[in-house]
């Protein structure tokens, strides 16, 4: 079941593109990223999904009807990528607030708040202000205000920056937890690594255009250069072979890139013949953060002003 | 509307429990009638007693001048300006042997105001009184007994109303017009940069995004407008609430007479710094006799309307503002600017036509609601439907309500794209075109 379609969506402002002509579709209980260099237009992709933007053109099908963001946003979590909070005002107040106006009952927006301060211990903050958190602190805080209301679609822009090694850990044991409970979670971050542990999902934005579209396997699979490396106890000085080409030798490990019509088998026979013996060898699929440098090489490090006619 | 009424409560609830909305609502009052409790009680004991030994060679006065409230006269022999103080005078008066008037007074220090008018006017009377005697060889007695029967003129105005006699006291309305007008400029002022800073609060905090992606940006902004106009109103009622109290408690303190003596004192003085301080003292003293003449019931009504539409008016534009600008405060002085003019120039008007209430300036700026608030206030006083009529009262009223309508739908459009604007400074020229364009 697809809890979120999104069909040609289009968002121009006065000089730039945005968003252009975006399709791609959610799968329930998924995790998605949503990647891109800065400026490739994620943000205004995520506010139109919120409802804070209407799109110019284009349609947005929320659990097989027509996105109303009025009914809907009851079902959507949003924290954005810069963190707000009342500073003056009381956390436990904060919590509560911010969960009524999504439109959940009094009775009921302090039971899920009492829930999730426990579940994060985080009860004794209650009294205390915003301005009293670290940052780390308060980014829990938003994050607790963003999944509150048991939302079905979680979106997270950035939400690790700022957090130590355990509660980010914390937090992505939540965001698991989330999702297997039902939830969907848009993901939108430029940390590479995070997407490639956490996601199963994901779209590749730059210049507001959709470049890549796929789940992390199969991307790597297709943007995978053929390149092994293997382990020798003791490698033969001179290498040649019509098989594959010798790229990298340090000391007893060596990458090869296999040719074209050939396949590891063939790699493994060469190597058997030698004198040495295999240790490991294993195929090295390319990082997300090498598919992500290629891809968005080449075009502009910033993104240009036009005018859009 | 759950939805806006959640927001107005919050606006309202952390801004009441302030602690320093708490102080300066209980201070101000407080420092109010504390300033003028003490003025009036330092301009009444503070009106020294003078004596002044007459140096009369010619037999001017015939050894009798009246006394007057603040100067004994007296007629000793051998007093002169270098004894004078041994024998216990203030002063020593020298009247003119010849007829160029002159008279001079010779003192340790200066005499305060009210002494030197005392003293004039006392030989002003003490002259005439001879001329009339020694010239028609009126006397005396017969001339105190026409003076006395021949009392002093007291214009009261009256106008009809309704078929019965209103009595109308101008000294009054001017009082209360000034007042009204001068405090919903100040309010205007104050909670519009109360809910100007609010929004550029939530929008440096960037709680704004995570608000819209719940509520709609035009129930954000009308929630805290009125949040803070009930903090508003809830301060004015507290403070007029307080100020009345507390007069009554301090007006204990005096006695009628006290107050009478700090009026009169108010009067004999004619111009100066003083007289501000004082006049304060002595409106009070004469406000006091004539409270009953001003039809309270409808200047308050017309009061709580037009601060709070002349309130709604405006602080959307505010709103506007605050969600235009960024981190730097700097740019809010320059985009204020347009806000702001209106509201002076509005006082400007008010302090013109508060003299002149049913001149065309102030019918025809009482009508244009950038100005209403503030000038309608000072003509109501005056009268309804005498100075102004019911036509007009009801036209400025009808014309704020559209007019607050009308910012609220302007600013609206400009706050929904400017609370989500960061980084570049905004001008007015764009917030024209959020403002005017459509989707």
């Amino acid at each position: 079941m697809q809890l979120l379609e999104l069909k040609n969506l289009k968002k121009y402002y006065a000089t730039q593109k945005a968003v252009d002509d975006i399709s791609f579709s959610l799968k329930e209980g998924s995790i998605f990223g949503l990647l891109g260099p800065n400026g490739a237009g994620k943000t205004t992709l995520l506010r139109m999904i919120t409802g804070i933007f209407f799109p110019d053109e284009g349609e947005i099908i929320f659990n097989g009807k027509k996105f109303n963001p009025l009914n809907d946003n009851l079902f959507i979590g949003y924290m954005p990528e810069e963190r707000g909070l009342y500073k003056k005002m009381k956390i436990g107040e904060q919590a509560l607030y911010l969960a009524q106006l999504k439109g959940l009952g009094y009775a009921d927006a302090m039971e899920k708040t009492k829930y999730w301060f426990k579940r994060l211990e985080m009860e004794t903050w209650w009294n205390k202000k915003v301005e009293d958190l670290s940052k780390g602190m308060s980014q829990k805080l938003q994050f607790v205000i963003t999944v509150l209301h048991q939302p079905r679609l979680i979106i997270l822009d950035e939400p690790f920056s700022g957090l130590d090694p355990v509660n980010a850990n914390l937090i992505k044991d939540e965001i698991y937890h989330l999702a297997k409970g039902g939830a969907t979670i848009i993901f939108s971050t430029h940390r590479m690594e995070q997407v490639e542990e956490i996601c199963d999902h994901i779209v590749l934005m730059n210049q507001g255009k959709k470049i890549l579209d796929g789940t992390v396997q199969n991307i790597k699979q297709e943007f995978k250069e053929n390149l092994f490396s293997i382990q020798l106890n003791e490698t033969p000085d001179e290498i040649n072979s019509d098989v594959f080409d010798l790229i990298k030798r340090f000391d007893h490990k060596l990458t090869v890139k296999i040719k074209e019509g050939y396949n590891s088998n063939d790699v493994l026979k060469y190597f058997l013949q030698q004198q040495g013996i295999i240790e490991s060898f294993n195929e090295i699929l390319p990082s997300l953060n090498e598919i992500f440098i290629k891809l968005v090489e080449g075009t502009k490090n910033s993104r240009q002003f036009v005018k859009v006619s | 509307m759950k939805k806006i009424w959640l927001i107005i409560k919050r606006e309202y609830l952390t801004r009441v429990r302030n602690k320093t909305f708490i102080l300066s609502t209980i201070l101000t009052p407080l420092l109010f009638v504390g300033l003028i409790t003490a003025v009036t009680f330092i301009s009444v004991k503070n009106v020294d007693q003078e004596t002044v030994a007459v140096v009369d060679e010619t037999n001017l006065f015939n050894g009798k001048i009246e006394n007057a409230k603040a100067i004994t006269f007296s007629f000793p022999q051998g007093v002169d300006s270098t004894n004078y103080q041994q024998k216990g005078f203030s002063g020593v008066l020298y009247v003119p042997t010849d007829s160029n008037n002159k008279y001079r007074l010779i003192s340790k220090k200066q005499f305060g105001m009210i002494a030197e008018d005392n003293l004039e006017d006392r030989i002003n009377a003490a002259m005439e009184n001879k001329m009339l005697k020694n010239t028609y060889n009126i006397d005396m007695q017969s001339l105190d007994s026409a003076r006395k029967s021949a009392a002093r003129a007291q214009v009261e105005q009256a106008y009809y109303e309704g078929g019965t006699i209103k009595k109308g006291n101008s000294g009054l309305a001017y009082g209360i017009g000034y007042g009204s007008g001068f405090l919903i400029y100040i309010t205007l002022f104050i909670y519009g940069t109360m809910v100007m800073r609010g929004v550029m609060e939530e929008k440096t905090n960037r709680i704004a995004e995570v608000v819209v992606s719940s509520v709609k940006p035009f129930q954000l902004m009308i929630g805290k407008i009125v949040g803070i106009g009930a903090v508003g109103l809830t301060q004015l009622l507290l403070w007029i609430v307080l100020i009345i109290g507390l007069s009554t408690a301090a007006g204990a303190i005096f006695s009628q007479e006290t107050l009478q003596q700090a009026s009169e004192a108010t009067r004999q003085i004619p111009s100066g710094s003083a007289a501000v301080a004082n006049g304060a003292a002595g409106k009070w003293a004469e406000i006091q006799e004539t409270l009953g003449s001003a039809n309270w019931f409808l200047i308050v009504g017309c009061f709580l309307f037009y601060f709070l539409f002349g309130y709604l008016f405006y602080a959307s534009l505010f709103a506007a503002v605050g969600s235009s600008v960024n981190e730097d405060p700097q740019d809010a002085q320059s985009l204020l600017l347009p806000i702001t003019m209106p509201i002076i120039i509005a006082i400007i008007i008010m302090i013109n036509a508060i003299t002149n209430p049913s001149g065309s300036l102030a019918t025809w700026s009482s009508m244009i609601p950038f100005f209403s608030p503030i000038v309608m206030m000072a003509r109501i006083p005056f009268g309804v439907p005498g100075t102004v009529p019911y036509w007009q009262l009801l036209l400025s009223m009808v014309l704020l309500v559209i007019g607050f309508l009308g910012t609220t739908w302007v600013s609206a459009k400009i706050y929904r794209t400017g609370i989500l604007m960061y980084g570049k400074k905004v001008t007015w020229k764009e917030m024209w075109k959020w403002a005017f364009r459509k989707y």
